[in-house]
């Protein structure tokens, strides 16, 4: 029998809850059963590292599939990998990276489960050279909205509908995925300053790591602005003399002061200035560079209370005017915080919704208040005008009328999810907001 | 590791155990994992096995039958080196529930008590013949003191505490150890049902603290930690006045 609780979820933005009834089964039997029984509303939870509302479900049924996390079958040669839905990407990197295999692609954090990254679609550091998450998934399990268990390969439509689809064409039992071959659970590190966007641009354009990423410094403005760090990464045996740290806790929502405006212009500038004027180069562990934050359990909690809300975008490569226009409107408003990704994207994507495209992506934080969702929208809109998109899973705050425009397969997806759950079991308060099931009720 | 080393997991399925059994796959040793649900026990094991290239086993164990104990000491002896004992076996009914059905008593003193220890008591020979080994006991702060909520739980785990205490003086004699472990709240599917608990952890830290308690031979872990404390004025509150307490 399922046990059901009145839970309040959170994004990780901690911006937007949503009170649920929430089942967390731990074995497989027991997920079907969850399934079958949460009634006509239900949504899919995995690490709840979305920051918005991708896996709330206000006044319905939530299950939550982060518990099933085991591995079903590793085939030694060739890194193909089988796990149920709630491995932690960072678990496969820690339990293979010894034996010489990596998740294909890694988000920002190791907590991402592996329903969740291809519920996103997401990409890593190395997308421009490994594409997204669910290029590498060979086979999905399906249980449908409707309560068939489908298994889907690739040439499926039902499975470019649910790689991306933000757990709206049902839930994913399972799936198999292609690690890939990594030389150690190491990484060569190259940091080095760029002093402006320009820079950064070039240096992106020439990079041939297999991994890259930049810090922003959201808080420059005029002749400095885009100016950062630019880490290049590369797997490697040799070995490191950091440790793998254990995550410390942040016991307390921290107070709004240390948001500030000035706070954030001093701790990016000694931020950027640690780097040596003429780079450095470390061997450091592929986990430490690859989840930044993971050595600090709920860092969520430094925005506060009332949380924070998280942008990004991606504009077309050659978008870069738009691109500067973007980051000069979020470093003039004083409102961002130093947390601030740029990244150049390959084309690779695999989901009718997927976000990635070939172009620059930008990702920005701001604390959870009117003035930054207005910037949000307005931020938004420069992305879409330019070709871009918005990435659903950090979204918060997109009207429904940029998803079609983001989305050009909308109509595909909504198809496929009709067929596979005609009683429209499947929602969330996002789909509910964008409505991204449909154009015109909720 | 020289000599080979196997964990006997009962209770096998538990989320707790679950962290436990990887802790030490990782480490090098082989399982045998127990319990009554075999698709599950399956998939732990292939866990095990992809993740630790772990020699895992299932073995099905119910804590009501007799003879499963009989078996399990059997599949012990059978195999070389080190044997060590987890019990994370277990059963928490309402109290409530209990009270409607008084014959649910004898269940959860099975799961929790009586039948965990006919197990143990017929590996505890196996363990001292060897000479080392280690046995983990997953009892619970509620069997420090009686409680209005879960007194028959609380009952039977207390009956836990008391025999593995009087083992740990038995193995100690012959070279091996047994460990008293009472959990505070962990985040298990015990106590998802239940209303959102304060100081709260997961299983992941609690078998760590566990795995480490039981390296070092600790005899008793409270986990987290201040649990000892709160149990400790738990347990000075005169009964006069604890009479009347309902938490
Ligand atoms: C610090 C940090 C860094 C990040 N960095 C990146 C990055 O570099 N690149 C990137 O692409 N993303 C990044 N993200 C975002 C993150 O990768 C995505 O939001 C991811 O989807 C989260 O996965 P999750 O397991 O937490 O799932 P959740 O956030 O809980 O859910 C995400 C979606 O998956 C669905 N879902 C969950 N489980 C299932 C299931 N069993 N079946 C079907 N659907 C399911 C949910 O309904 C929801 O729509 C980052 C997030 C954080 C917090």
């Amino acid at each position: 029998m399922t046990v059901w609780r009145d839970a309040a979820l959170t994004g990780w933005g901690r911006a937007l809850r949503a009170s649920t009834r929430a089942a967390r089964p731990e074995r497989a039997n027991q997920l079907i059963e969850a399934l079958d029984a949460a009634g006509p509303s239900l949504c899919l939870y995995g690490a709840g590292r979305s920051y918005g509302d991708a896996a709330l479900n206000s006044g319905g049924a939530t299950v939550i599939t982060s518990r099933l996390d085991r591995v079903l079958a590793f085939d030694e040669e060739t890194g193909e990998i089988e796990v149920e839905p709630g491995a932690a990407i960072g678990g496969l990197l820690r339990d293979f990276g010894p034996r010489g295999w990596a998740p294909p692609v890694a988000p920002g954090t190791g907590f991402v489960t592996v329903a969740g990254a291809i519920a996103n679609d997401v990409h890593g550091k190395n997308h421009h050279a490994d594409g997204s998450f669910g290029q590498h998934v060979t086979q999905i399990t399906l249980r449908t909205g409707g309560g068939e268990t489908l298994t889907l390969q690739p040439e499926d439509e039902a499975f470019r509908a649910t790689v991306g689809g933000v757990g709206l064409t049902g839930a994913i039992l399972s799936a198999r995925l292609r690690m890939r071959p990594i030389a150690g659970d190491k990484a060569f590190v190259r940091e080095r300053r760029m002093p402006s966007l320009d820079a950064f641009i070039e240096a992106f354009t020439e990079s041939d790591r297999r991994y890259s990423v930049g810090w922003v410094d959201a808080a420059a403005t005029g002749a400095t602005l885009g100016r950062g760090i630019l880490e290049e990464g590369e797997s490697t045996g040799e070995p490191s003399r950091e440790r793998a740290r254990r995550a410390r806790a942040i016991p307390f929502d921290a107070p709004p002061f240390l948001l500030s405006a000035s706070v954030v212009r001093a701790f990016n500038a000694a931020y950027y200035a640690r780097i040596p004027k003429d780079g450095r180069t470390r061997v450091r562990p592929l986990s430490a560079f690859l989840f930044p934050l993971d050595a600090l359990a709920d860092w969520n909690r430094l925005y506060g209370k009332r949380g924070f809300h998280q942008f990004q975008c991606v504009v077309p490569p050659d978008a870069t005017e738009s691109l500067r226009a973007i980051l000069a409107e979020a470093a003039g408003s004083g409102l961002a915080s130093p947390l601030a990704v740029l990244k150049r994207l390959g084309p690779g994507s695999a989901g009718m919704l997927s976000f990635p495209m070939e172009g620059w992506t930008l990702t920005v934080d701001f604390p959870a208040a009117q003035a930054s969702a207005d910037l949000i929208g307005r931020l938004g809109a420069t992305a879409l005008d330019a070709g871009g998109r918005v990435y659903l899973a950090k979204d918060a705050l997109l009207p429904p009328s940029a998803v079609p425009r983001m989305h050009p397969e909308l109509d595909a997806f909504r198809a496929v999810c009709d067929r596979l759950d005609p009683e429209g079991r499947m929602t969330s308060d996002m789909a509910r907001r964008l409505r991204i099931r449909r154009a015109a009720d909720g | 590791m020289a000599e080979r080393e196997t964990w006997i997991i009962l209770g096998a399925t538990s989320s707790i155990a679950r962290a436990f059994a990887r802790l030490a796959a990782a480490d090098g040793a082989d399982l045998l994992l127990a319990g009554r649900d075999e698709a599950d026990l399956e998939r732990a094991c292939g866990d095990l096995r992809a993740r630790y290239g772990a020699k895992a086993e299932v073995f099905l164990f119910d804590a009501r039958e007799p003879g499963d104990s009989r078996a399990l000491a059997e599949a012990a002896a059978a195999r070389p080196g080190t044997l060590n004992v987890a019990v994370f076996l277990g059963s928490m009914p309402e109290q409530t529930a209990i009270d409607v059905d008084p014959d649910l008593a004898a269940g959860v003193i099975a799961d929790n008590f009586s039948g965990v220890v006919s197990a143990l008591h017929r590996l505890a020979p196996l363990l001292e013949e060897r000479g080392d080994g280690v046995v983990v006991g997953v009892g619970s702060v509620a069997g420090d003191r009686g409680r209005l909520k879960h007194y028959v739980y609380g009952a039977s785990k207390a009956g836990f505490h008391a025999y593995l205490s009087g083992l740990r003086n038995r193995l100690a004699r012959k070279g091996a150890h047994a460990l008293t472990v009472k959990p505070g709240f962990v985040d298990t599917a015990m106590t998802w049902g239940e209303k959102a608990k304060p100081l709260m952890i997961s299983p992941e830290a609690a078998a760590a603290d566990i795995m480490r308690a039981a390296k070092r031979r600790q005899d008793v872990l409270y986990t987290p930690w201040f649990w000892r404390w709160i149990m400790g004025v738990v347990q000075l509150i005169p009964e006069r006045v604890f009479k009347r307490l309902s938490f």
